[in-house]
């Protein structure tokens, strides 16, 4: 067990720069998710923790040392591939124990470390199988069975989740937690799905483009986004982003969204964005589930506004509700029993102290 | 009334063009016919062969039926069996196939995994040129081969000339080059996370070639052990040329030197002679052809 570091680390390609200069500090015990879209440089992020690329530039240390130059296998690392990479030719035993056979170990050694990682991972039964007769979570399991028994600093997920289907992936998911909650080795996972990030890490990287756009706990990336691209990428359906701007009437700060729709802001919220240039291009970033039906008791800084929805999509314990505001595309979660129709008018609630505000150039948060 | 619509709608669909059923069929019968044919093609010369084996010189060059045999006889296998001659070919042919097949893996199986996967400056370059060297033909070849280790023997004073060894370092010219571009294009298939596994596992290139790559890519191996073996079985040219004493020749080139006397072609034992020469790769490629297809099944990679 170990904690990794990564300091300005570049990974360029001919001219193609795939991580522009990446910090990152993953304590002992931490298990963290790489997120983000395909070529964001987070699987080429992961794999030069591994050693199977070489950094470009900066420095890589693992437990206080620089692994720069150190080969994949002085690096005391275990890593579970997208497609397992299981060896077809030998049975469940074999592939978990051959890291440990490479190694010399004793051979009762390896015996109980196998055992006891195929009972951690309930795959005891299929110890003598070869990997072609096992399923697709079960292959999974094996790949993560081969890792744990070396016991490793570091252990390394490339997409482990993506060939499987939907249900198992949930069903593993859970397994992936459980296994880290035993073992509490340091872990870096890659994926693309946010709500595997959200629901694996204690920490989430968000990736774009070959650079960091936010490090923090799934909460605090769900509820404080600090640019466009995260508030965007976490959560589903994904954060509205309107087109707005601040005005002063009355001497209370008012933000319209359109000719029709302006709402004053409430006080915590006035006072955060008083300072704000009045002729910047805004836009008001709004959660789906702020966005409700309107009813008698609305708490301060919720206001109401009426619509006519053009879809609606009934999802059992809510409804979607999508519609346009100036021709921008807004989604809304409703009570399945408030009587949302297509093409029918509706009032809506906006709850604004859970408002975000960004500046439409830049996408910066405010 | 929905019985009466099923009605009608049961044969509008049987005569519609282009069923699969019918495809099917169709495919069936013109595959049969060709393969019938070629079936006979090229079962028709062995049974010929076998046939004529099992004849005295007398009925050979009598006028009879030259499909039936009406006096059998093994005097051919007997002679042929027990005349050392023969058996000296044979000795010779197999030592070479052998140990030709031997180089042959020991260089092509390194040289595919290098080419395959370890990615160096121009490995895309000489992955090709491996292959180009294998489009030359024997016949341009042999006389500056010849002219080489002539110059070879001259300076080292070795003999090699005349001597069946000198094949073992001129057969691998033709086996090496296509069955390292065999092995490339099996290596090739092996998906890329399975070396990193083993990469990250702790295993060296060494143990990784040894002791996945290759038990991974068996039946590639099988495949080019076979073309390996048969190629150097049934080389005629090179050892036509390369040796001429009696006691250094190899099958092929032993059985048409010494079974055809001037004008005198004895028939009988040549045709045993070639039948009794082509059963060894026969015999070997039923032997690895269950490893094969075995390895197939058991080695298929997904996963």
């Amino acid at each position: 067990m170990a904690d990794v570091s990564l300091r300005k680390v570049i990974k360029r390609y001919d001219d193609v720069e795939a991580v522009r200069g990446i910090d990152l500090d993953i304590s002992d015990h931490e298990f963290i998710v790489l997120v983000g879209p395909s070529g964001c440089g987070k699987s080429t992020t992961l794999r030069m923790i591994a050693g199977l690329e070489d950094i470009t530039d900066g420095d890589i240390m693992i437990g206080g040392d620089v692994v720069n130059d150190v080969p994949p296998k002085d690096r005391d690392i275990a890593m579970v591939f997208q497609n397992y990479a299981l060896y077809p030719h030998m049975t469940v035993a074999e592939n978990m124990s051959f890291g440990l056979r490479l190694k010399h170990y004793p051979k009762a050694e390896i015996k109980a470390r196998v055992t006891e990682a195929a009972r951690l991972l309930d795959i005891t039964d299929l110890i003598d199988r070869k990997p072609k007769q096992l399923s697709g979570g079960q292959r999974q399991r094996v790949a993560m069975g081969r890792a744990i028994v070396r016991n490793p600093k570091v252990f390394l997920f490339d997409e482990p989740l993506s060939n499987l289907d939907a249900k198992l992936r949930v069903q593993m998911r859970i397994e992936i937690k459980k296994v880290h909650q035993k073992v509490r080795t340091t872990t870096v996972y890659v994926t693309h799905d946010q709500v595997e990030a959200m629901t694996l890490a204690d920490r989430v990287v968000v990736m774009n483009k070959g650079c960091i756009e936010q490090i923090g706990t799934p909460n605090e990336l769900y509820h404080k986004p600090a640019t466009r691209f995260v508030a965007g990428f976490i959560g589903s359906p994904a954060m509205n982003f309107i087109p707005c701007r601040l005005e002063d009437v009355g001497g209370t700060l008012q933000i319209r969204l359109t000719d029709r729709i302006a709402f004053p802001l409430p006080p915590a919220r006035a006072a955060r964005y008083k300072t704000l240039p009045r002729t910047e291009k805004l836009l008001l970033g709004l959660r789906p589930e702020h966005l409700t039906e309107s009813h008698a008791h609305l708490a301060p800084g919720v206001e109401t506004f009426e619509t006519v929805l053009d879809v609606t999509e009934p999802m059992g314990m809510e409804t979607l509700v999508y519609f346009g505001l100036d021709g921008t595309p807004v989604c809304g979660r409703v009570d399945p029993n408030a009587g949302a129709k297509d093409g029918a008018p509706m009032r809506l609630a906006m709850d604004l102290n859970n408002m975000h505000l960004l500046n439409e150039a830049s996408g910066v948060v405010l | 009334m929905s019985t009466l619509a099923i009605d009608k709608a049961g044969p509008s669909r049987k005569i519609k063009y282009g069923s699969m059923s019918r495809d099917r069929a169709w495919a069936l019968r013109w595959s049969y016919f060709f393969l019938v044919l070629f079936a006979i093609f090229f079962l028709t010369p062995p049974i010929y062969m076998l046939i004529t084996s099992l004849k005295s010189s007398a009925e050979i060059s009598a006028a009879t039926n030259p499909w039936w045999v009406f006096h059998p006889t093994l005097s051919n296998y007997v002679e042929l069996l027990s005349s050392n001659q023969f058996l000296r070919f044979f000795w010779n042919s197999s030592i070479v196939s052998i140990v030709v097949v031997i180089i042959t893996m020991l260089i092509s199986i390194p040289a595919a995994f290098a080419l395959a996967r370890m990615k160096f400056w121009g490995s895309a370059t000489l992955a090709t040129g491996v292959f180009l060297t294998y489009l030359i033909p024997d016949s341009l070849l042999f006389i500056p081969l010849f002219k080489m280790l002539g110059v070879v023997q001259d300076y080292t004073g070795i003999t090699l000339l005349n001597r069946w060894y000198v094949l073992l370092f001129i057969y691998p010219t033709l086996t090496v080059p296509f069955c390292t571009w065999i092995m490339i294009g099996y290596f090739a298939s092996i998906p890329k996370e399975l070396d990193e596994a083993a990469l990250i596992d702790g295993a060296s290139w060494l143990q990784t070639l040894t002791r996945i790559f290759i038990p991974v890519a068996l039946p590639g191996l099988i495949a080019a052990t076979i073309f390996a073996f048969t190629v150097s079985w049934a080389q005629f040219l090179y050892p036509l040329v390369f040796t001429t004493s009696i006691d250094q020749l190899v099958l092929p080139v032993g059985i048409t030197t010494t079974l055809i006397k001037g004008d005198v072609f004895n028939w009988g034992q040549i045709m045993t002679g070639a039948l009794l020469g082509a059963a060894p790769p026969l015999i070997i490629y039923a032997f690895l052809m269950d490893y094969y297809i075995a390895g197939l099944t058991a080695g298929a990679t997904k996963g």
